[in-house]
């Protein structure tokens, strides 16, 4: 229900933009596409014109939008006239999910793993807490710039720029896919680090609050082993830890988007600043599109996961249908 | 004899120094006995049950002696001392509400934890124990936000007990209940002393009437020490210390329960414990107080089983 709503709020927000914008978008488009040939001018106008139907009543073009939107139509790109903008996407797409996916899962996982033992061992946590502090503090922009410098430019271990080797064409060799790798390294290092810290920080301070609950005092005062109640606590600890990763997706996803960006990695933030110096709308349009979808179907999918993991909010549905 | 305290003494370390909230306390506890530890809120009587079962990170053990079925308790060896906990030494805590693990049917977690403690799960005595509270046998495969307060009282009074403890202490196990359940709960831990399921009592709570429903001994403490014991009866029919008077007074009639008259009758306020005056410690506020009073009264034996730490007893 929420996800449906902000769903349309979104649509309609991207909707409005090109539309409420000053001057004239179609022209202003078609002069800055600098296409030479006439004919090509003469179609992109008259494709524009025809996409935006300016022609017709507000209602009406709002509806044609969801019409394309439903089916997968995000327009043309006039950076890479004439590519479908879903075409230019699903080509950068795989780049952001390589990256994200794994910098953000592992991320969360070591992150919980090293939280919980800093707030076993005071040693450790005497250095997890500060060097967690720094990492989350830190932009992401920032330790991703210092990366790219330390370990590329003055290194020269690693490339600071692309998916993989200019001299390279995709294949499915062992050379290409591990020149991919090396690409792809510092960029998840950097999404995987600053993310790290946070995870890290929570988790501790979500643990020492479970150990210091009346269960855990219960179960010590019996003389259960801190093996069980350490056991215990974690678990419950990690149910606040995937809801932090539903709230926080929106701050991962602008931290990959800029990461990218930095290190020129050709994913969806690459993609956004690209549309924005060609002033390719429609290919802003639509990866905004993308994003804000994925952003809405990753919390579907966290909030699924809560409702399986958490057993309270399991009974409680099931004393609901029963 | 069950449980013997010599002089113990257990200190809270404080930046401003120790709070002596366990300052030199001596009693002993018989077989199939329910000792009602009474006296107003910040006497020590919860640093009392602490120390004989499980001292939190602040509390030290400064001196005296736990000796319980003839065996020295290493009350101040956190490690040693867990051998006696559930086994020996067991707890129904305040806080029963949310003593149990949100997380876990209640069913797997006392599993759980008895197989952590290296004891085989009964099955057939847990299923007793629950006809004997009145519960269920359904609980177990419920989590406890499905379960109502009193249920989860009784619950946790099952699961503390479950080892046949020779010595169960009980802290304000009522103060979050309502009255007709409050009376409810202390007869079914009468019950347990009465059925053999633990062998001695420690019920605290601050409600002297309540306690007399129950407890066979009834001791009465003021800031850090013992200021009376002796028989339920005695205490309320013929107390001699005048603070246990003041709170006897202090009530409208015994057995009869007034939520905002209970203790509240006596002016003034405890002393400090961070550095407690010298003598006796209820002197400020002692209508009976002469110059004697400012050496420490001992607890002596007036009667046969009556103590009182007074020199005007
Ligand atoms: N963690 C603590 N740190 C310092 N002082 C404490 C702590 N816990 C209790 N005290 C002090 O110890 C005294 C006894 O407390 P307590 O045993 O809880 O009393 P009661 O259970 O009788 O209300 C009080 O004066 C209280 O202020
Ligand atoms: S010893 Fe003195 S001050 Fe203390 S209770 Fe007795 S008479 Fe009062
Ligand atoms: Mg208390």
């Amino acid at each position: 229900m929420v996800y449906g709503l902000t769903f349309v709020v979104a649509v309609t927000v991207d909707w409005m933009i090109p539309r409420f914008m000053p001057g004239d978008p179609v022209a202003g488009m078609v002069a800055r596409a600098n296409v030479s040939q006439p004919a090509a001018v003469e179609a992109m106008r008259q494709y524009y014109t025809g996409l935006f139907g300016f022609d017709q009543p507000l209602w009406r073009q709002y509806l044609n939008f969801w019409t394309a939107l439903l089916h997968g139509d995000f327009g043309i790109s006039i950076w890479v006239f004439p590519t479908p903008v879903s075409d230019v996407i699903m080509g950068a797409v795989p780049y952001t999910l390589g990256l994200m996916i794994p910098s953000v899962l592992l991320s969360w996982v070591v992150g919980n793993r090293l939280g919980a033992y800093a707030a076993r061992r005071r040693l450790l946590d005497n250095t997890v807490l500060p060097v967690g502090y720094v990492l989350t503090a830190m932009p992401y922009m920032w330790l991703a710039v210092l990366l790219a410098w330390g370990l590329g430019v003055i290194a020269g271990v690693f490339p600071i720029a692309g998916g993989y080797s200019f001299s390279m064409q995709p294949n499915w060799s062992a050379e290409f896919l591990l020149d991919l790798l090396h690409h792809w390294a510092l960029p998840f290092a950097s999404l995987f680090l600053v993310a790290l810290g946070g995870w890290a920080i929570g988790m501790r301070n979500m643990i020492i609050y479970e150990l210091e609950s009346d269960y855990s005092t219960y179960l010590a005062a019996l003389g259960a082993p801190q093996r069980l109640i350490r056991r215990y606590a974690f678990r419950n600890a990690v149910l606040p830890q995937i809801t932090g990763l539903a709230l926080q997706l929106g701050v991962l996803v602008a931290g990959a988007l800029v990461t990218e960006i930095v290190f020129s990695y050709p994913g969806l933030g690459s993609l956004i600043l690209k549309a924005i110096q060609n002033q390719d709308f429609f290919l802003l349009q639509g990866t905004f599109m993308f994003i804000v979808l994925g952003v809405l179907a990753a919390n579907f999918i966290i909030d699924i996961v809560y409702v399986v993991v958490d057993p309270r909010t399991r009974a409680g549905m099931a004393g609901a249908q029963a | 004899m069950s449980l013997r305290v010599s002089d113990l003494k257990v200190h809270y370390r404080t930046l401003r120094g120790d709070v002596r909230a366990l300052d030199g306390v001596s009693f002993e506890l018989g077989d199939a006995e329910i000792l009602g530890l009474a006296g107003e809120s910040g006497c020590g009587k919860t640093t009392l049950g602490k120390s004989l079962i499980r001292m939190d990170g602040r509390m030290r053990h400064v001196g005296g002696t736990v000796e319980l079925d003839g065996t020295e308790l290493p009350i101040g060896d956190d490690r040693r001392m867990n051998d006696f906990r559930f086994h020996e030494v067991s707890l129904v805590p305040q806080y029963s509400m949310s003593a149990l693990n949100p997380t876990r049917k209640i069913g797997k977690m006392v599993g759980e934890l008895l197989r952590s403690r290296g004891v085989t799960p009964d099955t057939a005595k847990l299923l007793g124990r629950l006809d004997a509270v009145g519960l269920p046998h359904e609980v177990l495969d419920r989590y406890p936000i499905e379960l109502s307060g009193g249920m989860k009282q009784r619950m946790v009074m099952v699961i503390s007990t479950l080892l046949d403890p020779s010595l169960l202490i009980a802290d304000e196990v009522t103060s979050a209940l309502d009255v007709s359940t409050q009376k409810a709960v202390a007869r079914a831990l009468a019950g347990f002393r009465d059925n053999g399921f633990v062998k001695s009592m420690i019920f605290i709570t601050h409600d002297i009437s309540l306690t007399y429903q129950i407890a066979d001994t009834i001791m009465v403490m003021y800031a850090g020490r013992l200021a009376e014991k002796a028989p339920a009866r005695t205490i309320v029919e013929a107390p001699r210390h005048p603070y246990t008077r003041m709170l006897i007074d202090s009530l409208p009639e015994v057995g009869v329960r007034h939520a905002d008259r209970r203790l509240s009758g006596i002016a003034g306020s405890p002393p400090s414990l961070l550095d407690p005056p010298a003598g006796c410690r209820f002197r400020d506020r002692c209508p009976l107080a002469f110059d004697r009073c400012a050496e420490e009264p001992p607890a002596a034996e007036i009667a046969p089983d009556h103590f009182v730490a007074c020199w005007k007893a």
